[in-house]
């Protein structure tokens, strides 16, 4: 953990990160808006926010111009005696319908993306993810159901290169350009999972399973945190899938059977029972 | 009572606490608002502290970070918005405007404010025993359960709203009762000032969406005491039953919120362009269709917990369709200007400036209503942002404007014009510094209620945290002008702000000026 640095010094030390970061999925300082996209459900989302944020930024443009031009045209010193008019029909009605109009461009695309997003095409891999305070714990039922926790890297010993706070000791791994299938849960309070590069978020609920689904196009490694508050170290439960090529994906796989206890129905049961 | 004897009167303390004087009971209502907005705004100051830079510097552990967010939240909603906007501004002049000489239930009156008291004790209370409610002001269980929170805090916190539900309906009750029923002859309902309707209007949503809370808190103390399982799957209890009955009353809350904020809007537009509001019946419409619509959108606060595509689909188009009304109402607001004689007051330059921020904040809710792209947006700092720009700029522009604009009424004299616009400028400058670079961090995918974060949220953090010192020391600078303006204001003017379309301005002796009317002029 930092200790307290000055403002100039906090400062210096954002921009030489951001430099760190030029190249990695983190967030970097002073960015405006989203980070990499590596799914194409995420650059639809980008894409739908543009189009909202091009119409919001047009209305807002639209109510400060006609503020500022009632205030030049109107103040008392120019414009002494005020309009007795109160109704104007069809002014009403247009501006009760024009935003009427304006929405429904807003709702077909956005409802073309959510049933993008809620139909789950079929998946070649699924994997589950269990939120625990204040980890995660992803088990992979295709192949042999091993199971192993994903914990936050303790600041003071962040490898290399990785980010405070969004490192993990082991990250989640998913082959490149293959549909995904992630189910999640939790074992005691409601975490969220939360995957901004790839356009990803559902809530992990106990007593429920939840399923969302990706297909990362690029190789790397992206980050995300737990989004829904979950007490003491909820800060500190940060979420990293790294990508890979099938080939080395599967290499990946052989590696972790070999390492990662197989979690069944009977270890499970033998827990609950403890 | 005139308001000589009133003066009189409220020299002692006595007098104070068992005042049933609509008056007198409003003035409690926003003194109570000022302290509890102060005292949130303090949280508020510390957490931006703490942000300021990544790390944990300041606060104990996350723990105490989650209980003094909860807190924060909690305090400005319940006992500084709420009280203020309704309590205050409605006590003060509902029954003026509409010619009563009370509120319809005056011992009920002074009850529903003393609850408020007690129930911020016992909040801040909370605070002080055991860990704190470190849930969140929307207290999800089972992290607000007693495995999540072992210890009294949540109890506590859980009664604090019941007391202050209490009171929200009982003083909901007050003003449906005294609206309704005590209005003076010919003044029709489409008659009434928009404050008034948007006080009727927000005390019906209080009166179907507060029960709702209270159910919900009162299960949520059954898991957590008798051995309850509402909300414990192992129990077969659900936690998405207690989202579904926070949001049903928590979305039409934040209308509850709003509405009041509308209604000053338009008095002080109209009064300041010197002429009625415009499209005065589509006015009313719009706020009672806000208000309808608010209660079939809660599940836009629930995109991600894992609902299929056409819940998520019809609470998508339904809380669209809510900036249709919205959009009327600004749009109505700049007709008023438009072709009237503006003088840009004080009350005008907040209410100006809350019809722009609200817009801002209006646009990032549209953003947020789709679903589709609500994934990547909820519970980042978007969410914050946008929030804060319809509660933070919008509901307190309203209250400050309301303040200013009313200051001459209730006090009798004038505060420092020049103060008031500072105020307002550094005000307007420092939110706007605060709150618009959390829309890059949540784009950027920062989380809500974290104590410390990665590094590269580290730039926009710090000049939020530059925008908060600003925005605090504004208010700080309005304190003052409080405290000062109390005593040794100059007296108000015979007609300080003009003509008036409202009854409100009448009856004070200091204040009287002959008016042209009998009844009050539709609209505004």
């Amino acid at each position: 953990m930092r200790g307290r640095g000055t403002v100039v010094l906090g400062f210096v030390s954002a921009m030489m990160l951001d430099a760190r970061h030029g190249l990695a999925q983190a967030p970097a300082n002073w960015q405006t808006s989203f980070g990499v996209s590596a799914s194409e459900t995420k650059e639809r989302i980008v894409a739908l926010h543009d189009h909202i944020l091009l119409i919001g930024v047009c209305i807002v443009a639209l109510v400060a111009i006609l503020i500022g031009f009632a205030l030049l045209r109107f103040r008392a010193s120019r414009h002494p005696t005020a309009s007795k008019v109160t109704r104007m029909p069809w002014l009403e009605f247009g501006w009760t319908i024009a935003p009427v109009l304006v929405l429904g461009a807003i709702a077909a695309p956005s409802l073309q993306l959510l049933a993008y997003e809620s139909d789950i095409p079929d998946a070649q891999l699924t994997i589950k993810a269990s939120g625990h305070q204040w980890f995660w714990r992803y088990s992979y039922p295709d192949n042999g159901g091993f199971a192993y926790d994903s914990i936050m890297s303790p600041p003071a010993s962040v490898p290399a290169g990785e980010p405070r706070l969004l490192a993990v000791d082991n990250r989640m791994v998913v082959p490149v350009g293959a549909v995904v299938r992630i189910q999640v849960t939790s074992s005691d309070v409601v975490h969220s999972f939360f995957m901004p590069a790839l356009g990803l978020q559902i809530y992990a609920m106990p007593g429920r399973l939840n399923e969302t689904w990706t297909r990362v196009e690029k190789p790397g490694v992206y980050y995300g945190q737990c989004n829904q508050i979950c007490g003491l170290n909820h800060s500190f439960m940060p979420i990293a899938i790294e990508a890979m090529a099938q080939p080395d994906f599967d290499a990946w796989v052989r590696d972790a059977a070999t390492r990662y206890p197989v979690v069944s129905a009977a270890t499970i049961s033998a827990q609950v029972a403890k | 009572m005139s308001t000589t004897e009133h003066r009189r009167e409220c020299r002692s303390i006595a007098a104070w606490l068992f005042t049933t004087d609509h008056k007198a009971i409003g003035t409690l209502y926003l003194g109570f608002a000022i302290m509890a907005g102060t005292l949130g705004g303090a949280i508020s100051g510390y957490m931006r502290l703490e942000l300021a830079q990544p790390g944990m510097d300041y606060v104990v552990n996350g723990q105490s970070w989650n209980a003094l967010i909860t807190a924060h939240g909690l305090i400005m909603i319940f006992y500084m918005v709420m009280p203020a906007l309704i309590g205050g501004f409605g006590n003060w002049f509902v029954p003026l405007m509409i010619g009563a000489r009370d509120m319809a239930f005056p011992g009920l009156n002074s009850l529903g404010f003393w609850l408020l008291p007690l129930s911020l004790i016992m909040l801040i209370g909370s605070l002080l025993v055991g860990d704190g409610t470190g849930t969140g002001w929307s207290l999800y269980p089972p992290l607000s359960g007693i495995d999540g929170q072992p210890g009294p805090s949540v109890d506590m916190t859980i009664l604090a709203l019941h007391l202050a539900g209490i009171s929200s309906v009982i003083s909901a009750i007050n003003f449906v009762t005294t609206i309704l029923n005590m209005r003076e002859d010919r003044l029709p309902l489409f008659g009434m000032p928009l404050f008034v309707w948007s006080i009727l209007i927000s005390s019906l949503m209080l009166l179907l969406a507060m029960p709702v809370l209270a159910a919900a808190l009162a299960m949520l103390l059954a898991d957590r005491n008798f051995g309850g399982a509402f909300f414990d799957p192992a129990g077969g209890g659900d936690p998405m039953l207690f989202m579904n009955l926070f949001w049903f009353f928590g979305h039409p809350e934040v209308y509850i919120m709003i509405l009041p904020a509308f209604g000053i809007i338009s008095q002080i537009v109209s009064r300041f362009s010197r002429r009625p509001i415009f499209g005065y019946p589509g006015m009313v419409l719009a706020m009672a269709s806000i208000a309808a619509l608010g209660f079939i959108v809660w599940a836009h606060h629930m995109f991600t917990v894992g609902v299929g595509f056409a819940p998520r689909a019809f609470f998508t188009l339904a809380s669209m369709v809510i900036a249709v009304p919205t959009g009327i109402k600004v749009f109505a607001w700049i007709a008023t200007m438009w072709g009237g004689s503006i003088r840009l007051t004080v009350p005008m330059l907040w209410a100006l400036g809350f019809i722009i921020m609200f817009t801002v904040g209006g646009t990032t809710g549209i953003v947020l209503a789709n679903a589709g792209a609500d994934q990547v947006l909820h519970n980042t700092y978007y969410v914050v942002a946008h929030f804060h720009y319809v509660l933070s700029l919008g509901a307190t522009y309203a209250i400050f404007a309301g303040f200013y604009y009313w200051f001459p009424r209730m006090t009798g004299r004038m505060f420092p014009e020049w103060v008031g616009r500072l105020h307002f400028w550094c005000f307007f400058i420092g939110t706007n510094v605060l709150f618009f670079p959390m829309h890059f961090l949540g784009l950027a995918g920062m989380p809500r209620r974290i104590a410390d974060y990665p590094d590269g949220f580290l730039g926009w953090n710090m000049i939020a945290s530059l925008g908060a010192v600003l925005a605090l020391a504004s208010t700080l600078l309005f304190l003052v002008m409080l405290a000062v303006s109390l005593r040794r204001g100059a007296p108000a003017p015979r007609d300080v702000w003009g003509p008036a379309f409202t009854h409100e301005w009448d009856d004070d002796p200091e204040m009287a000026r002959p008016r042209g009317t009998a009844g009050v002029e539709a609209g505004a």
